[in-house]
C-alpha cells in the first residue's frame, strides 16, 4: 500500500530543504523549485482524490499507523475522511496559487536596489517557510492520533510567526506576537485536555491517543465538559469565533498577502475542522449541552463581524472581519447537528478558502500598486485597471454568496440545515447576508467606481502571472457553484458518521445531495 | 586501651564514577603545582574531560550490570535513578568544562579573572581586564563541585548528603565571583550566593538534627521505617521535613527561595552560570526526590500540600517576573525558576511516570540550557558580553546562524512541539495528571503560555527589528564552545522527534532503592 499521506507531507519538506541548499541570490530558481514542489503536491492530491472511495465503510482511508513514542502510547497515525480530504485538496490548490501571487512580494518589501544588503529580506527563507508550512498544514488534517495532531497544531505556528513577523506590514511584530500567543495559549489549554483524555483512556486499558480508540471511551459528563472546553477554546481561538477573534484582524492585516490567504484560508479552518473532528465525536454529551451557547456566539460573530467590516478603512482588516462573520456561519453549521448544516459547513470551509483567498489576492494586487491599504486612498481604479476591477467584483460577489458562485451553495445549506433546529438564530444569521452585500458593494463602489484620481491614472492592470494566480480560484468557485456534487459526495458520508457520533438525528429526511443539486 | 574500630566494608567499583571525578579534581590541584604555566590550561582541560568521560563510561558499565545496591554501610545508594543522574551530570559536566575552556571570545583570553580577590574598581583590578594572565584553578574547583553533585543524589544518609551539599556548594560560591568583566557584579553575586547558601545549609542541617530526634537515625531507610510506626512526635517530623525542604528547594531555586538566582546567574561568568543552571539543578532535584520519595514516602499527605503550593508559586512567579527582565541572563534565570516549577510538577506526581519524566526533563533541560548560555557568551561588545536585551535587536540579520540557533533553543524552552522541551513538559504533565494533580497541570500550561511570551519577545528582537549601528558583534568561538552548542542543539532537536531511546533509559532507571 502506498503511504500517500506521508509522501504528500514529505514532498514540501524536501522542497524546503532543496531551497535552503540553493546558493543565496538564485531567487528565480528558488521560486521555481517552490512552485514545482507545490504542483507535485497538487498532482498527488488529485490522484488521491480519484482513489478515495466515498462509499467505503472505513472511517479513515489511506490510513497508516506506526509506533512513535511507546512510553506515551503515541502513534504516527495518519488517514483521511471526506472532510479532511477536501481540506487537504484546498491546501494543495491554495499553496501554488499563493506562491504565484507572492512571486515578487519579497523584493517589493525591500524595494529599491539602493537598499542595504543587511535590510534586504531573504527570498529563500520566505519560500522555504511557506513549504514547511504546507507540510504542517497537511499533517494537521491528516493526523488521526491526537498527540500527532497537537504536535502539528502547535508546530504550524512557528513558520507562520516568522512569515508574519519578517515579511509583514508596519505593525508586523506586534501582529506576529499576538497571533503566536493567542494560538499558543489556546493550544496549551488543549494540551491539558489531551493529557486528560490520555489519562481517561489509561483508566480502562493502556493509555492511547488514537482517535478511533478515544471515540469509544465512555466519559462521565463532568469530564466531558472540562475536556470539551479545553479543545473548544483552542479551536474557537483558531477559527476564530467571537469573542476570541481579536488577533485575526491584526494578523490578517499585517501578514503579507500570500500568508494572509493561507492564514484565513487554511490555518483558521483547523479550528472549525477541530469542532467536527474532535469536539463532536469525542465529547458528544458536552457538545450537545454547549451547542446552544456556541450557536449564540456564532450568530453574534456573524452580525458583529459584518458590522465591524463595514466600519473598516483598511481593506485587509475589512476582509479579516468578513472572515469573522463567515466563521460564524461555519460554527453555526457545525453545531446545528444536522447532516445538511454539517455538509454545508464543510463546503463553506472550502468555498471560504477560495473566495476569501481571491478577495485577499485582488486587494493585495491593488495594494502593491497603490502602496496603501486604505479604502479612502482609491477611487475609480476600474477605469485604469479594468481586469483588476472585474476580478475584484467577482471575488466580492463570491464573498457575499451570490447564487451561481460556490459560496451560495454552502451558505444556503448551512442556513437550511440550521433552521430546522434553531429557527430564531438562523433568521438573525440571514441578516448577515444583507450586511455582506453592503460591505462588499460599498467597498467596490468606493475603490473601483467614481472619478479616477490623477495619482492612479497610470496604474498598471493585472499581468499574466497575477491573472493566472486568480484564475483557478474563480474557475473553481464557478464550477462548484453550479455542480458541488463531487465535493458533497466526498463530504457527506463523513458528516453523517460525525452526526451519528453526536447522537443527533436529522429532523426532516432531506437528502443533502438532492438539496444541493436543486439550487 | 583503644578498642578495635571496625573498618567499614567498601565496594569500590560502584563508587568509581565519584572516585574518578574527585581523583581528577585532586590531580588538577597537583597540575597547578607541577605543570609549567604554558601547558597548564591544556593539561587541566584534558584531566577534567578525561576524568568525566571515564566516570561516564563507568556509569554506563554499572547501568548495564543493572543491580541496585547500598554501599559503604548503606550510606551511598547506587540504583537506577542515581546512575541516570550521574550519567546526566557527567555529560553536562563535560559541556560546562568545554565552555570554561573557551579562550577566543575575550580579547584577553578566557572567561575567568586571574585574581578574583582584588578590590573591584581598584587599579590592580582594572588592569586585570586587559591582562592576558590565565587562571586555571577554576578547573579543579569545577571538578570538586561536580564530584559533590555526583554524590548528592546518591546519598542514602542525611549527614553524607549534607557533606555532598557543601562539597558542591563551596566551589560554586567561589566560581560565581570569577567573572573577568563587571567584577563588582560578580563579587556581589558570589557574596549573595554564599550568604544565602550558608543560610540554606544551616536550615538543612537543622532539619537533619530534628529528623534524627524523630527517628533516631539519619539513614533515609530508617526514617522511612519510623514514619510508618505510630507513637512518634509528628511535630519533629514536620519541622524536619520543612527545614530539609528549605535547604533543598533553595538549591533547585524554587519560590520563595529563588531570590538569589537572577543576581547570581547574571554576575557569574557565563560558563559558570551554565554549570549552575544545568548541573546544580540536576543534582539538587535528584537529592530532593530521594529524600521525599524514600524517607517521606508514607508521609506524603503531610508534605504534598506544601509542595503543591511551592510548585504553583514557582511556576507563576518565575514566568511572570521573567516577563519584566531586560537582561538576557536574568531572563534565563527567571526562566530557570519557572522550569524548576515544571519539574516540581513531575516530582509531586509521586509515581513511576513522574520519576522517569522528571529524569528526562532534567537531562533535556540541562542540554538546552547549556547551549543557550553558550550562545549568550558569544554576543559581545567592547565591554564584554552584551547581555542587555536591547542590544540583541536585529541579531538575526547580522548572524542568522547564531540567532536562529538561539531562537530554536528558546522555542525548546517554551515547549513548542518537535523540540525536546515539549516532550519533557509532556512527560511531567502526563505523570502529574495520572497522579491526580490535574490542577497543577492547568497552572502549568497557563504558566507555559506566559513563558512563551518572553521567549517570543527575544525572537521578535532578533528577527523582526532592524539592527542598531553600534550593536554588539557575534564572536567566532573556538571548537570548545562550538561543539557544546552543536551538541546541545542536536540533542534538543533529536529528542524532540525520537525521544523513545532516552525515555526507555529513564524508565529503566526504575525506582529509588530503599
Amino acid at each position: 500500500m502506498t503511504p500517500w499521506l506521508t509522501i504528500l507531507g514529505v514532498v514540501p519538506l524536501v522542497g524546503a530543504l532543496l531551497i535552503s541548499l540553493l546558493p543565496t541570490g538564485r531567487d528565480l530558481l528558488t521560486k521555481q523549485v517552490a512552485l514545482g514542489t507545490s504542483l507535485v503536491v497538487l498532482v498527488l492530491t488529485i490522484v488521491m482524490c480519484a482513489q478515495f472511495d466515498a462509499s467505503s465503510g472505513d472511517r479513515f482511508q489511506f490510513a497508516q499507523s506506526y509506533d512513535w513514542i511507546r512510553t506515551f502510547g503515541v502513534h504516527y497515525a495518519v488517514g483521511v475522511d471526506g472532510i479532511a480530504l477536501v481540506l487537504i485538496a484546498l491546501i494543495a490548490v491554495l499553496v501554488p496559487v499563493v506562491l504565484l501571487a507572492s512571486w515578487d512580494d519579497v523584493e517589493s518589501l525591500s524595494d529599491g536596489a539602493d537598499a542595504p544588503a543587511a535590510s534586504r529580506k531573504s527570498v529563500k527563507s520566505f519560500f522555504a517557510l511557506l513549504l514547511v508550512l504546507e507540510t504542517m498544514m497537511i499533517g494537521v488534517f491528516a493526523a488521526t492520533d491526537v498527540f500527532l495532531f497537537y504536535v502539528f497544531f502547535e508546530a504550524m505556528l512557528i513558520p507562520m510567526y516568522f512569515l508574519i513577523g519578517s515579511y509583514g506590514g508596519p505593525k508586523r511584530s506586534y501582529a506576529a506576537v499576538k497571533f503566536l500567543l493567542y494560538s499558543l495559549f489556546g493550544g496549551l489549554l488543549m494540551l491539558a485536555a489531551v493529557i486528560g483524555l490520555y489519562v481517561e483512556s489509561a483508566k480502562v486499558g493502556t493509555g492511547t491517543f488514537s482517535f478511533e480508540a478515544l471515540t469509544k471511551l465512555e466519559l462521565s459528563h463532568a469530564t466531558q465538559g472540562w475536556l470539551f472546553l479545553g479543545f473548544f477554546i483552542a479551536f474557537a481561538i483558531k477559527a476564530p469565533l467571537f469573542p476570541f477573534h481579536t488577533w485575526l484582524p491584526d494578523a490578517g492585516a499585517e501578514a503579507p498577502t500570500g500568508n494572509a490567504i493561507l492564514l484565513v484560508g487554511i490555518l483558521d479552518k483547523v479550528g472549525t475542522f477541530g469542532f467536527l473532528r474532535y469536539c463532536l465525536p469525542l465529547f458528544p454529551w458536552a457538545a450537545r449541552e454547549f451547542a446552544p451557547y456556541v450557536i449564540a456566539l456564532s450568530v453574534i460573530g456573524i452580525i458583529y463581524g459584518a458590522l465591524l467590516a463595514m466600519g473598516q478603512k483598511d481593506m485587509k482588516r475589512l476582509v479579516s472581519y468578513t472572515s469573522v462573520a463567515h466563521f460564524g456561519y461555519i460554527g453555526l453549521g457545525c453545531f446545528a447537528f444536522t447532516t445538511q448544516a454539517g455538509t454545508g459547513a464543510v463546503l463553506y470551509m472550502v468555498n471560504h478558502g477560495l473566495s476569501t483567498g481571491a478577495l485577499f489576492m485582488v486587494i493585495g494586487f491593488l495594494i502593491n500598486r497603490g502602496k496603501s491599504r486604505l479604502v479612502g486612498d482609491y477611487s475609480g481604479i476600474a477605469k485604469a485597471a479594468p481586469k483588476l476591477g472585474a476580478l475584484f467584483f467577482v471575488s466580492g460577489l463570491s464573498a457575499l454568496a451570490l447564487p451561481g458562485l460556490s459560496t451560495f451553495v454552502s451558505e444556503f445549506l448551512v442556513l437550511v440545515g440550521s433552521f430546522q433546529r434553531y429557527p430564531v438564530a438562523t433568521i438573525i444569521a440571514t441578516v448577515g447576508i444583507v450586511l455582506a452585500a453592503l460591505y462588499i458593494l460599498l467597498t467596490y463602489q468606493r475603490t473601483m467606481q467614481g472619478p479616477l484620481s490623477a495619482v492612479h491614472a497610470t496604474m498598471k492592470d493585472l499581468n499574466v502571472r497575477e491573472v493566472a494566480a486568480l484564475a483557478p480560484l474563480i474557475a473553481l468557485m464557478l464550477f462548484l457553484g453550479f455542480y458541488p456534487k463531487p465535493v458533497t459526495d466526498i463530504v457527506n458520508p463523513a458528516v453523517k458518521v460525525t452526526m451519528q457520533d453526536v447522537g443527533a438525528h436529522d429532523p426532516a429526511p432531506t437528502d443533502v445531495a438532492t438539496a444541493a443539486e436543486s439550487k | 586501651m583503644p578498642t578495635d574500630i571496625q573498618a567499614p566494608s567498601i565496594a569500590y567499583l560502584p563508587l568509581l564514577p565519584m572516585l574518578l571525578v574527585f581523583g581528577a579534581a585532586t590531580l588538577g590541584v597537583l597540575v597547578e603545582g607541577f605543570v609549567p604555566a604554558a601547558h597548564r590550561r591544556v593539561t587541566q582541560v584534558a584531566v577534567a574531560v578525561v576524568g568525566l568521560a571515564a566516570a561516564l563510561g563507568q556509569v554506563i558499565y554499572l547501568a548495564n550490570e543493572n543491580t541496585s545496591r547500598l554501599v559503604v554501610e548503606s550510606a551511598v545508594v547506587i540504583d537506577g535513578p542515581t546512575l541516570f543522574l550521574q550519567g546526566t551530570l557527567c555529560v553536562l559536566g563535560i559541556g560546562s568544562i568545554l565552555l570554561l575552556s573557551e579562550t577566543r571570545l575575550d580579547a584577553s583570553g578566557g572567561h575567568v579573572v586571574s585574581q578574583a580577590a582584588n578590590l573591584p574598581g581598584s587599579r590592580e583590578d582594572l588592569a586585570l581586564a586587559e591582562s592576558t594572565r590565565v587562571q586555571t584553578e577554576v578547573y579543579p574547583l569545577a571538578m570538586f563541585a561536580l564530584g559533590g553533585m555526583l554524590l548528592f543524589p546518591a546519598s542514602n544518609n542525611l549527614l553524607l548528603m549534607f557533606v555532598a551539599l557543601e562539597v558542591l556548594s563551596l566551589p560554586l560560591y567561589l566560581m560565581a565571583g570569577l567573572a573577568r568583566r563587571r567584577r563588582l557584579l560578580s563579587q556581589e553575586a558570589a557574596l549573595k550566593y554564599f550568604l544565602l547558601g550558608a543560610f540554606a545549609s544551616a536550615f538543612f542541617l537543622y532539619g537533619v538534627a530534628l529528623l534524627y530526634g524523630y527517628a533516631g537515625s539519619v539513614d533515609l531507610g530508617d526514617i522511612f521505617t519510623a514514619t510508618s510506626q505510630t507513637g512518634k512526635s509528628d511535630s519533629l517530623l514536620f519541622l524536619g521535613i520543612a527545614m530539609l525542604g528549605v535547604g533543598l528547594l533553595f538549591k533547585v531555586g524554587a519560590v520563595p527561595f529563588q531570590a538569589w538566582t537572577p543576581d547570581v546567574y547574571q554576575g557569574s561568568p557565563t560558563p559558570v552560570t551554565a554549570l549552575m543552571a544545568a548541573c546544580t539543578k540536576v543534582a539538587a532535584f535528584g537529592a530532593l526526590m530521594r529524600v521525599f520519595y524514600v524517607a517521606f514516602g508514607t508521609a506524603k499527605w503531610d508534605w504534598r500540600p506544601m509542595m503543591w503550593a511551592v510548585a504553583i508559586l514557582t511556576m507563576v512567579v518565575g514566568a511572570v517576573l521573567a516577563v519584566t527582565q531586560t537582561d538576557v541572563k536574568r531572563m534565563l534565570a527567571y526562566s530557570s525558576v519557572a522550569h524548576t516549577g515544571f519539574i516540581l510538577v513531575g516530582v509531586i506526581a509521586l509515581n513511576r511516570q513522574g520519576l522517569s519524566g522528571t529524569l528526562f526533563y532534567l537531562l533535556t533541560y540541562g542540554l538546552t540550557t547549556l547551549a543557550s548560555f553558550a550562545i549568550v557568551s558569544l554576543v559581545r561588545d567592547s565591554s564584554g558580553e552584551a547581555t542587555h536585551l536591547a542590544q540583541w535587536a536585529g541579531l538575526g540579520k547580522r548572524s542568522p546562524l547564531v540567532a536562529g540557533s538561539f531562537a530554536f533553543l528558546l522555542f525548546a524552552l517554551a515547549g513548542i512541539p518537535l523540540t525536546s522541551g515539549f516532550m519533557a513538559k509532556f512527560a511531567v504533565f502526563r505523570a502529574a495528571s495520572q497522579g491526580g494533580a490535574t490542577a497543577l497541570v492547568v497552572v502549568g500550561v497557563i504558566a507555559s503560555a506566559v513563558t512563551a511570551f518572553f521567549y517570543a519577545r527575544v525572537v521578535v528582537l532578533m528577527f523582526f527589528q532592524e539592527p542598531s549601528v553600534d550593536g554588539p558583534t557575534v564572536a567566532v568561538p573556538s571548537a570548545y564552545t562550538a561543539v557544546t552548542i552543536a551538541l546541545g542543539i542536536a540533542f534538543t532537536a533529536v529528542l524532540g522527534v525520537v525521544p523513545q531511546p532516552v525515555l526507555d533509559l529513564a524508565d529503566k532507571a526504575g525506582f529509588f532503592l530503599r
